[in-house]
């Protein structure tokens, strides 16, 4: 295992060389795919587990800014040569790398486990552990490069990966519309992305994080802090924050695993995991943290807000990542980006888990509609009792996994700016409620509608099983985690801990009270809340908003630019010379009569012409140079 | 000088008869005037060079292939005047291929 602390790039060639394989190869192996498939998260976690043992052994040598908890390998290439411009490619393993790669290559395993049995009768099941080897080949490369511009390769890799996932069932015009939306949604803020590293580029003369950083301290903190909000944009587009959070609950088209995977424990993370990258630029712009934090506080009290009204068990959890994905961003704007990156890392513990746990719930149920289900316990106990520890870890309950992260984001809110502590607070509360909402729906009462439930087999349960147990106990590894990045850890704040966990208990024991009565209590509170509870549902109507102002301008703007431009401007000029063409054919031919002595007349013309033309030139060689003779040149 | 002003002359008043004349037989003979126009410019700058060799030489080729020419123009007239028993330009306009 030693030689994938010295070889990390293992990790990422490794599952890229498995999917270009399973591309070739995948619809002859069958089934036999996806255990092919799974050595390459299989490496990435081995991978994550040996360059933490060097980082932690403390084995790992100086590391420049930004990297962090020492340097476990890198390496360097040239890719683009122009002259004196030269674009490098390159890895760089760091403690904030290694611990990126446990979480991809841990839950990337899960997920791949769990998908033999829930993708088992699809048709397209080669393609999608094809898409998923890509997919962890691309993340991968995401976490171990050691330029933007490697970054930016892998972060649109990752991209293409979420688009042909989420529009796995492409068949389905729900299913590709949402992979569109996701993409172009994205797109905006990759946009911003791109000009960030223009910037940077142009400012520093270098896309190597540690070149870069480096020269930035040379740089006008007006400059900096212009990129900065920049990468921030394309940070925000892909990790779902407001405005750019759309995209991510019709994701949920995809196949759950991919949810689990993509859409929750790691492609979504990879905008926190950005600015913890860059963070010494971040640093340099209090202004921009200052956005940050209140993008990230507004997104978790909105998103949050939003999942309670959800009814289908996947958009409740899409919402839920979305809102937790803000609490990571009101971390870093807090200037606390080893916490977003802990709260980063017990999330996709427990995350994966719900969204695995909800596939498990689909598949047995065939439906994702809550309202369909109620009273699963019985019908599927292992999935039940794994996703309660999941929800609780969600919720904050004390001794699990979130209580441990979010607590010490609400306690940097607390030293830095009360108003985040309280509006956090709030969220949190929402957090518990709207998942004990979905679980007492789901798992309890009396079961609704027709539904023929059953548990299912052990691929799907024994990767619920070992999450259960990441959810149940990744919040005692705050001091790993904080080695790792080279910080200390936090230790509890007992006032701030003791309100947190009041507020999740108070969230979860209000749910459990309201929703014995199971369908009823929606229908209570919509009464009780009228408005604000179909905002909720609705999202606070912000898609409609969007299609209205952004979609719909750009659809008739596009409408014009057809109709008008390409097909009278454009279509003109194009079949303009064609009609040209002919017209000056007709003529032409005109002359063409058969006629041989008007041929020859044509030809006789043509050589006393050429003869004229001939004359004529050498008439004005000799005029001018009668001219220069006499002195007037 | 004059020399070019005769064979001017001729070539003009032979492009002149293939130009206008409708009978192919004539327009065959204007071609001879407009060779032998050539021919003897041919001779005469080659005697203005004081060179006696090479245009003299290249005026009995170009006898020889006028001569070529004539006959294997009038048997296509000869095969026309069959085919229509006529022998005008206008006949050619009908031939394809």
């Amino acid at each position: 295992m030693d030689f994938l602390a010295e070889a990390p790039y293992l990790a990422a060639v490794v599952p890229l060389g498995l999917a270009v394989f399973l591309f070739l190869f995948g619809r002859l192996l069958g089934k036999a795919s996806a255990w092919v498939a799974m050595l390459g998260p299989l490496t990435v976690l081995l991978a994550g587990v040996a360059c933490a043992v060097v980082v932690l052994g403390g084995e790992a040598s100086a590391a420049p800014a930004p990297y962090v908890g020492g340097m476990v390998s890198s390496a360097t290439w040239d890719w683009m040569v122009q002259g004196t411009m030269v674009i490098t490619i390159g890895y760089a393993v760091d403690g904030l790398s290694a611990l990126m790669l446990l979480v991809v290559g841990t839950v990337a395993l899960m997920v791949m486990v769990f998908s033999v049995g829930y993708m088992a009768d699809d048709p397209g099941f080669a393609r999608y552990f094809t898409l998923l080897s890509l997919f962890t080949a691309s993340m991968t490369g995401l976490v171990i490069a050691n330029s933007l511009a490697g970054i930016f390769v892998a972060w649109e890799l990752v991209g293409v990966c979420s688009y042909l996932l989420s529009g796995f069932w492409y068949r389905k015009p729900s299913a590709a519309n949402a992979a569109m939306k996701a993409f172009l949604v994205t797109r905006v803020g990759d946009v911003g992305f791109l000009l960030g590293i223009a910037v940077l580029w142009q400012a520093t003369g270098s896309l190597d994080l540690a070149e870069m950083t480096a020269a930035a301290s040379g740089v006008a903190a007006g400059t900096i802090a212009v990129a900065s909000a920049l990468l921030f944009m394309g940070a925000a587009g892909k990790s779902a924050q407001f405005p750019l959070h759309i995209w991510l609950p019709d994701a949920m088209e995809g196949p759950t695993p991919v949810s689990a995977l993509i859409h929750a424990a790691t492609m979504v993370a990879a905008g926190v995991f950005l600015v913890a990258r860059v963070w010494p630029l971040f640093e340099a712009s209090p202004g921009v943290l200052q956005l940050i934090l209140v993008v990230g506080v507004f997104t978790a009290v909105m998103a949050g807000t939003a999942a309670t009204a959800q009814n289908d068990i996947k958009r409740v959890l899409a919402y839920s990542t979305i809102s937790q994905l803000g609490f990571m961003f009101a971390a870093l704007g807090l200037g606390a980006w080893e916490i977003a990156m802990f709260h980063l890392t017990t999330h996709a513990a427990f995350k994966a888990l719900l969204f695995l746990g909800s596939g498990s719930v689909i598949h047995g149920t065939g439906t994702q509609d809550m309202r369909e289900m109620g009273g699963l316990f019985k019908k599927m106990p292992i999935t039940a009792v794994t996703w309660i520890v999941g929800a609780a870890a969600l919720a904050g309950i004390p001794g699990l996994a979130g209580f441990f992260s979010k607590d010490e984001i609400l306690a940097a809110g607390y030293h830095e700016q009360l108003w985040v502590v309280v509006l956090l607070w709030a969220a949190s509360l929402f957090t518990a409620f709207y998942i004990t909402r979905a679980t007492m729906l789901t798992f309890f009462g009396r079961p609704r509608g027709d539904q023929h439930a059953h548990e299912s087999g052990p691929t799907m349960t024994i990767p619920l099983v070992i999450l259960a147990t990441l959810a149940a106990s990744a919040g005692y590894l705050a001091t790993v985690v904080a080695e790792l990045l080279g910080e200390e850890a936090h230790a509890l704040e007992p006032p701030v801990a003791i309100v947190s966990a009041t507020v999740a208990i108070v969230g979860v024991a209000a749910a459990v009270l309201f929703y014995r009565s199971g369908l009823k209590a929606d229908d209570r509170l919509a009464g009780a809340l009228d408005p604000v509870w179909r905002a909720w549902e609705h999202a606070y109507w912000f898609d409609g908003f969007v299609q209205r102002v952004v979609v719909r301008p750009t659809v008739v703007f596009a409408t014009v630019l057809y109709e008008v431009v390409d097909r009278f401007v454009i279509d003109g000029i194009v079949e303009g010379t064609g009609t040209a063409s002919r017209w000056f054919g007709r003529g032409m031919n005109a002359i063409e009569n058969g006629d041989v002595q008007w041929y020859a007349a044509l030809i006789g013309g043509g050589v006393i012409a050429l003869l004229a033309v001939s004359y004529l030139i050498v008439m004005q060689d000799q005029l001018a140079d009668t001219i220069s003779n006499l002195g007037l040149w | 000088m004059s020399i070019v002003t005769l064979t001017s002359l001729l070539f003009s008043i032979g492009l002149f008869g293939v130009l206008t004349r409708r009978d192919l037989i004539a327009v065959l003979a204007s071609v001879e005037i407009m060779l032998g126009a050539a021919n003897i410019q041919l001779i005469a700058f080659a005697a203005a060079r004081g060179e006696y060799g090479s245009g003299q030489s290249l005026a009995l080729i170009v006898l020889v292939i006028a001569a070529a020419e004539a006959a294997v123009g009038l048997a296509l007239l000869v095969a026309l005047a069959r085919r229509s028993g006529r022998t005008q330009v206008e006949e050619l306009m009908e031939v394809e291929g």
